[in-house]
């Protein structure tokens, strides 16, 4: 501020910040050591926690078979959502920017808004709508498409379907973002110079998009993988993913060390997939971005 | 621009019907007579808005989420405040590091922000206390109280706090009458996406909630997780009206997209 002296205004800063950061060292930093020194620990189901430190956690979740398993149908999951998100959401996006001012802004609030509602009320809402009673199964046999109800709920598809309805928003507010810096001139250019309108989106509009359909899919990518409400409850016990194992270590077998190391494991891939995807995207579109 | 083909039409209105269709569903569902999920076929019933009021243990952790997302939005504002002024006012050594660090929970999966909590809480003993667990909301909402902050500093003129100055008013009086009042849009925005965000947190709190401080969601999840009767479709109808109207008064505010962008 102008008033203040040189060394105040030096201090200033970390004087603002001090109750925020007094918190996060105590509230964040402080928890998250903790658990990442949890994960080195030996565990006894007899004993519990035993004062020796190991890997064998590791190993475990990195050589057994089961665990494997989970991290793997985690980043399978992952993978598919975030695919199925822009196979969707990328054309809604185009299809919401071509309308008129006000049914813009209609459309767009009624896609974005379901991101503030609970969780726990959509994954119901897809319950209910999945189970082999609900609304999908019966509609289906009233038309005679099908003779018996499909198993939807507890199905590797069934909670691949509630995920894209929670993160396709994630995809449109994205898109959005880098379709409202287009010049519509240059679609009229691409046009008027003899393309179709499928090789002008392809060639002129989507190469445009691509950073926001990166940025779309990294946050999409990461909160999939470490989603929890949908896989516990429309997965079910059988399909396990990262979170929901991380969950029952904790919480039903009590084994918390290693619990904790598939906790790290999953902050370590989280966020080395998000700074190593931010920086290529950063890299490889420098010239968009500066533009 | 082009206008958009029938093909492109029909693929809009499947696109919302995915989007509402499990909202729409919880909403209808709500209105039966019955006692099991079921659509209201033969008339409108209020029967399971009038059981929400007898099942005491949805009704307890209802108040409590509200008072735990009031606490912590406060809290949340009252920290991010001045460290949002400090980090769009000045430029300082560490400066990228500290932004970082304060919107690092975002990039941490709350399954893990909970199991760090939980063995927090089981060391230092803190379990079962409002408090701490407030302070486990703080963490994760901060960043969304920042960011709302900081978007207002950002684009706020300078020149009136300058004037104030030079006509003599005191900093802390050109801060409460000319600073604070500036930003009050982003603060109430930052204020209520801090709130809804405490209000359904669910994967964190999962891990330490206890039966005496037990959340909404954590009670719907576990009552989900064990039957899904009409009740609970009741109790999510109305989140889902209140949480319309939160987002219609944040839309006036300042405008959902901004609220939204980068959220995760």
């Amino acid at each position: 501020m102008p008033s203040l002296g040189a060394s105040r205004t030096k201090h200033a800063p970390w004087l603002l910040s001090a109750p925020a950061l007094a918190v996060f060292v105590s509230m964040l930093l402080t928890p998250l050591v903790l658990t990442g020194l949890l994960s080195f620990y030996a565990f006894d189901s007899q004993r519990g926690l035993t004062d020796t430190l190991t890997l064998a956690n590791y190993l475990e979740v990195f050589t057994d078979g089961y665990y494997l398993e989970i991290f793997g149908r985690t980043a399978a999951m992952a993978l598919l959502v975030t695919l199925v998100c822009i196979v969707i959401g990328v054309p809604e996006t185009v299809i919401l920017s071509r309308m008129q001012g006000r049914w813009r802004g209609i459309f767009l609030l009624v896609i974005l808004a379901p991101l503030l509602i609970s969780v726990v009320v959509r994954t119901l809402g897809w319950s209910i709508l999945l189970g082999t009673q609900g609304l999908i199964n019966n509609a289906l046999i009233a038309i005679g498409v099908l003779d018996e109800p499909l198993r939807m709920l507890f199905t590797f598809s069934g909670m691949v379907i509630a995920l894209v309805h929670v993160m396709v928003p994630f995809m449109v507010l994205s898109v959005w973002a880098s379709i409202q810096k287009l010049d519509p001139q240059v679609e009229q250019a691409g046009l008027s110079l003899g393309a179709s309108r499928a090789t002008t989106f392809v060639r002129v509009i989507l190469p445009q998009l691509l950073p926001g359909i990166l940025s779309g899919s990294i946050i999409i990518f990461s909160l999939t993988a470490s989603a929890f409400a949908k896989p516990a409850l429309i997965g079910g016990r059988r399909l396990k993913v990262a979170a929901t194992a991380a969950y029952d270590e904790f919480l039903s077998t009590l084994n918390w060390p290693l619990g904790a190391t598939i906790a790290v494991v999953l902050l370590v891939a989280n966020v080395v997939v998000i700074a190593g995807c931010n920086r290529w995207v950063e890299r490889r579109f420098r010239s968009v971005f500066e533009s | 621009m082009q206008r958009n083909g029938p093909l492109a039409l029909i693929f809009h209105t499947l696109f919302l019907a995915f989007i509402l269709a499990p909202l729409v569903i919880v909403v209808v569902v709500s209105f039966t007579d019955k006692g099991y999920i079921s659509m209201p076929t033969d008339g409108l019933s209020l029967r399971w808005y009038r059981a929400i009021f007898e099942a005491r243990e949805l009704t307890d952790a209802f108040l409590f989420s509200a008072k735990l997302g009031i606490a912590a939005s406060c809290c949340a504002m009252v920290l991010a405040i001045p460290a949002a002024l400090a980090l769009t006012r000045y430029r300082f050594r560490g400066r990228d590091v500290l932004l970082a660090f304060f919107m690092s929970p975002l990039m941490i999966p709350q399954v893990v922000l909970g199991a760090a909590f939980l063995r927090f809480f089981n060391i230092a003993g803190l379990s079962g206390s409002f408090f701490w667990l407030m302070l486990t909301h703080v963490i994760v909402i901060v960043p969304y109280a920042m960011r709302m902050v900081i978007a207002a500093a950002t684009g706020m003129n300078r020149e009136i706090e300058n004037a104030g100055l030079s006509l003599g008013a005191s900093p802390l009086t050109v801060f409460r009458r000319i600073t604070l009042p500036m930003l009050m849009a982003g603060i109430m925005g930052g204020w209520m996406l801090s709130f809804i965000q405490s209000f359904d947190e669910l994967t964190m709190t999962i891990f330490v909630a206890t039966p005496g401080t037990m959340t909404l969601p954590v009670a719907m999840y576990n009552h989900i997780a064990h039957t899904i009767d009409p009740l609970v479709t009741s109790v999510s109808a109305v989140l889902i009206f209140g949480t319309v109207i939160l987002t219609l008064l944040l839309e006036r505010l300042v405008g959902l997209e901004k609220v939204l962008i980068g959220r995760g």
